[in-house]
């Protein structure tokens, strides 16, 4: 069974519905306080949404240097699987974990809707069991979720397929329609979008299950 | 000495600027012509604790970098305010 960290930073705020969601999928998991510096007990790492540190300064800027984050950098380059959604994309981006950043929305608005995901790549861990043009309903909320990089970035994700969803109506102006995206490996994925609130029809959708489901099915090598 | 310096941290050209975009649309409806390349940034003010002017630059570049800016998409510029102490 596998055993998933939900890190939990002071501000973030969607960490019980990670944990609901690895409840759901079968998954044991627990919440993990931000000064933690071993995570070695578990065989993967969420990143939950919020706002870590207030966003102050910029979304993810104050909880790169959070004492976890040297254990998940450890973890990710052991190959294991390390999720973050939203703001843990964001966190993921300025701790160099991932490549680009996310700046504010293109209309500088706060969107929190449904959008639908295109699968544009199964080489990562979120996407390994979804297929390559599969349509997912997922909702969206945030305000910095324009992905952004230089033209040698955005040529290096295409090269090593690193762009794993897309949107297909950019809602924020990200680059290209990014929506998640992998490091070369693939056991490092960030996305805006918000699977574990999509994993119930009375909730509108069930289609972050594929996702998550991949996520813990991931050959951990750690 | 205690240097006061000032970091203005900008987005890089070529990032886009939608609040910076959205203040120079909103310029002609006030009356305002002939107002472009409005950039939105954000500025710091430091007092560091230095053996010189040159010092002092230095480690704000250096937190400026590392903290202040992210290089991804940011740029970051620093410069000497006025002396508050010694």
């Amino acid at each position: 069974m596998n055993r998933v960290g939900v890190v939990v930073f002071p501000g973030s705020n969607c960490e019980y519905d990670a944990l609901a969601a690895m409840t759901a999928l079968g998954a044991t998991s627990e919440l993990v306080w931000h000064s933690v510096t071993d995570l070695s007990d578990f065989d993967a790492i969420i990143l939950p949404g919020g706002f870590a540190h207030g966003d102050y300064l910029r979304p993810g800027a104050l909880a790169r240097f959070s004492p976890v984050m040297g254990a998940v950098a450890r973890f990710a380059a052991d190959e294991g699987p390390v999720l973050g959604i939203c703001n843990g994309f964001q966190v993921l981006t300025e701790a160099g974990l991932l490549p680009g950043a996310l700046q504010k929305n293109i209309g500088l608005t706060f969107l929190c809707q449904p959008t639908t995901l295109v699968v544009t790549s199964t080489n990562s861990v979120l996407t390994s069991g979804a297929t390559v043009g599969q349509e997912l309903v997922i909702p969206i909320n945030h305000f910095s979720g324009s992905y952004t990089c230089d033209d040698d970035t955005f040529a290096s994700l295409v090269e090593h397929d690193q762009i794993v969803l897309r949107y297909q109506d950019n809602p924020n102006g990200s680059r290209d329609d990014v929506a998640g995206l992998a490091n070369e490996r693939g056991n490092v994925v960030g996305l805006m979008p918000h699977p574990e609130r999509a994993m119930s029809t009375l909730l509108g959708s069930v289609d972050g299950r594929v996702l998550l489901e991949s996520f813990l099915t991931a050959h951990v090598t750690a | 000495m205690n240097y006061s310096v000032i970091v203005d941290v900008m987005l890089r050209a070529g990032i886009a600027d939608p609040e910076g975009s959205t203040i120079e649309r909103a310029l002609p409806a006030l009356g305002f012509s002939g107002v472009s390349n409005v950039k939105a940034g954000k500025s710091f003010r430091l007092s560091i604790e230095a053996d010189s002017e040159a010092a002092a630059l230095e480690k704000a570049a250096a937190l400026a970098e590392r903290l202040l800016s992210n290089p991804v998409i940011e740029d970051a510029f620093v410069r000497l305010g006025e002396v508050v102490g010694s």
